[in-house]
């Protein structure tokens, strides 16, 4: 078996080559299938998409492992699953199914409020949510290969995840910036290790890739989150819950290769008929919030 | 074309191009990403980068690409690793991937398993008069399963051949560009197909 470091360039190597693709969630085979020949890089294997685990309440878990073991049947893709916040042995079992990759999500209900997974225990990689520099390095230092923006999962209202993506920058400039005595304080504010801090201020970016999630529902949304610096893209209930998911599965294929062609997007966005209709955040109340989990 | 300073393309549709780019950069090759059919004009040679061969093959169709891609590949030199292995091999073991058959292998996706089996092993490399180390890093790769008789095999792992080469087109089964190793870049870039 591989050492440690080597095995990290093995988990962020998948990472790296799902950039500038698009991930799907899906709750069948057929849906996978779907999202395969619409040109998704991988699929997320749900039992419920986020709109409906917002719509329906309760304790939202680790998807069945016959709905796991459909979807992996299904595609030839690689197949990603969720497992709760801090709930390591829901993680050991996605492993021992062999998904290819490991959200541990705020869209599923926190089995640990305090501690997140030791994601160093696992062969498997795992991608985790942040909403700022100070997660995304806590989560990197934890064994994260993949760093995703929280947004705000089945609304499909796309403001939260500019809000993160916005600020990571942000506070990524504002290191590239600062003097080298002046790092420690900051790893310090921001609660993070040291020489991630120091890492982060001399590449200008994250050591792992950065990926937008949460609240995506339209080709134009693809590209908003692509041109602010996302390497891919999540996209949730925005599929699945339009009038028409394979037409807008495509679209949002496209709009993510040619993010920067406006001309491109016109054709993506034309005729997809409805959108998912979606819930404003600035509707939902404290506690329903995902994103502060 | 140019002998001394060639251009390098890499196609950039979806995956990791910007690796392949970096690693250019850092020999002092000039690199161009080529996401048009009116891209390949700007180019001496191509690399496909890793990827999903599915969705980059279905790319290259809708963006209308395919026809000067194939050309292309068909009469330059051309190095395609792990997802761009698959789309250069004659015959792929599933129907998601219609390969482009300029290079007589054939391939099995994913052919050494799912991620969990991913992983990077040691290895030395002797090539254009350079003994070095090439960490050899597989992400789901693809397995050579039968080579043709005009296909020259440069490198074998665990008895499956790795690097393999054909006339214009050169693959690779894994990935360099993951990691420090600069040596198949400079041989793709300054010693590949040189006449």
């Amino acid at each position: 078996m591989a050492e440690d470091k080597d095995l990290m360039t093995v988990k962020i190597g998948l990472a790296e080559m799902l950039r500038n693709g698009v991930i799907m969630d899906v709750t069948s085979a057929e849906q996978a299938r779907i999202a395969e020949e619409a040109g998704a890089v991988a699929v997320m294997a749900l039992e419920r998409v986020p709109a409906d685990i917002r719509a329906e309440g309760g304790v939202a878990r680790m998807t069945d492992p016959a709905i796991i073991e459909a979807i992996k049947k299904a595609v030839t893709i690689p197949v990603m699953a969720k497992c709760r916040i801090g709930h390591f042995a829901e993680a050991q079992i996605l492993q021992a199914l062999e998904v290819d990759f490991i959200d541990e999500s705020e869209v599923l209900t926190p089995a640990d409020y305090e501690n997140h997974i030791d994601k160093r225990m696992f062969r498997i990689p795992f991608v985790c949510g942040c909403r700022n520099l100070s997660e995304a390095l806590r989560r990197i230092g934890e064994g994260a290969a993949l760093i995703r923006t929280k947004g705000e999962a089945g609304t499909g209202d796309v403001s939260e995840a500019v809000k993160h993506l916005r600020l990571i920058n942000k506070q990524m400039k504002e290191l590239t910036v600062l003097s080298k005595d002046e790092l420690p304080s900051r790893a310090k504010e921001l609660a993070v290790p040291l020489d991630l801090v120091i890492k982060v201020a001399g590449l200008g970016r994250l050591p792992v890739p950065n990926f937008a999630a949460g609240g995506v529902a339209t080709p134009a949304d693809a590209s908003l989150v692509m041109q602010l610096g996302a390497e891919s893209v999540f996209v949730g209930s925005g599929i699945f819950k339009s009038q028409n998911p394979a037409k807008m599965a495509r679209a949002i294929v496209a709009a993510v290769a040619k993010y920067d062609q406006p001309l491109e997007l016109v054709k993506a966005s034309r005729g997809l008929g409805a959108s998912m209709k979606g819930r404003s955040v600035a509707s939902i109340s404290e506690e329903e919030l995902l994103h502060t989990r | 074309m140019t002998a001394a300073a060639p251009v390098v393309g890499v196609l950039a549709l979806q995956g990791d191009y910007q690796k392949h780019q970096q690693m250019l950069n850092s020999i002092g090759v000039a690199s161009y990403l080529v996401r048009t059919s009116d891209d390949f004009a700007q180019v001496d040679r191509l690399i496909i980068p890793g990827g999903e061969s599915t969705v980059i093959a279905d790319l290259l169709r809708r963006f209308d690409l395919h026809e000067a891609f194939s050309s292309f590949i068909r009469s330059r030199p051309v190095w395609g690793t792990c997802a761009g292995m698959v789309l250069l091999a004659a015959r792929v073991n599933d129907e998601t991937v219609n390969p482009y058959g300029v290079i007589d292998i054939d391939v099995d996706r994913n052919g050494y398993g799912r991620q969990y089996f991913s992983d990077i092993y040691p290895a030395h490399m002797e090539l254009d008069g350079a003994a070095e180390d090439l960490p050899l890093v597989f992400i789901r790769a693809p397995r050579v399963t039968r080579v043709g008789a005009g296909v020259k095999v440069l490198l074998v792992h665990k008895g499956d051949p790795v690097i393999l080469a054909q006339n214009n087109v050169l693959v690779s089964a894994f990935h360099p560009e993951l990691t420090s190793s600069t040596l198949m870049h400079r041989h793709f870039a300054f010693a590949f197909a040189r006449s």
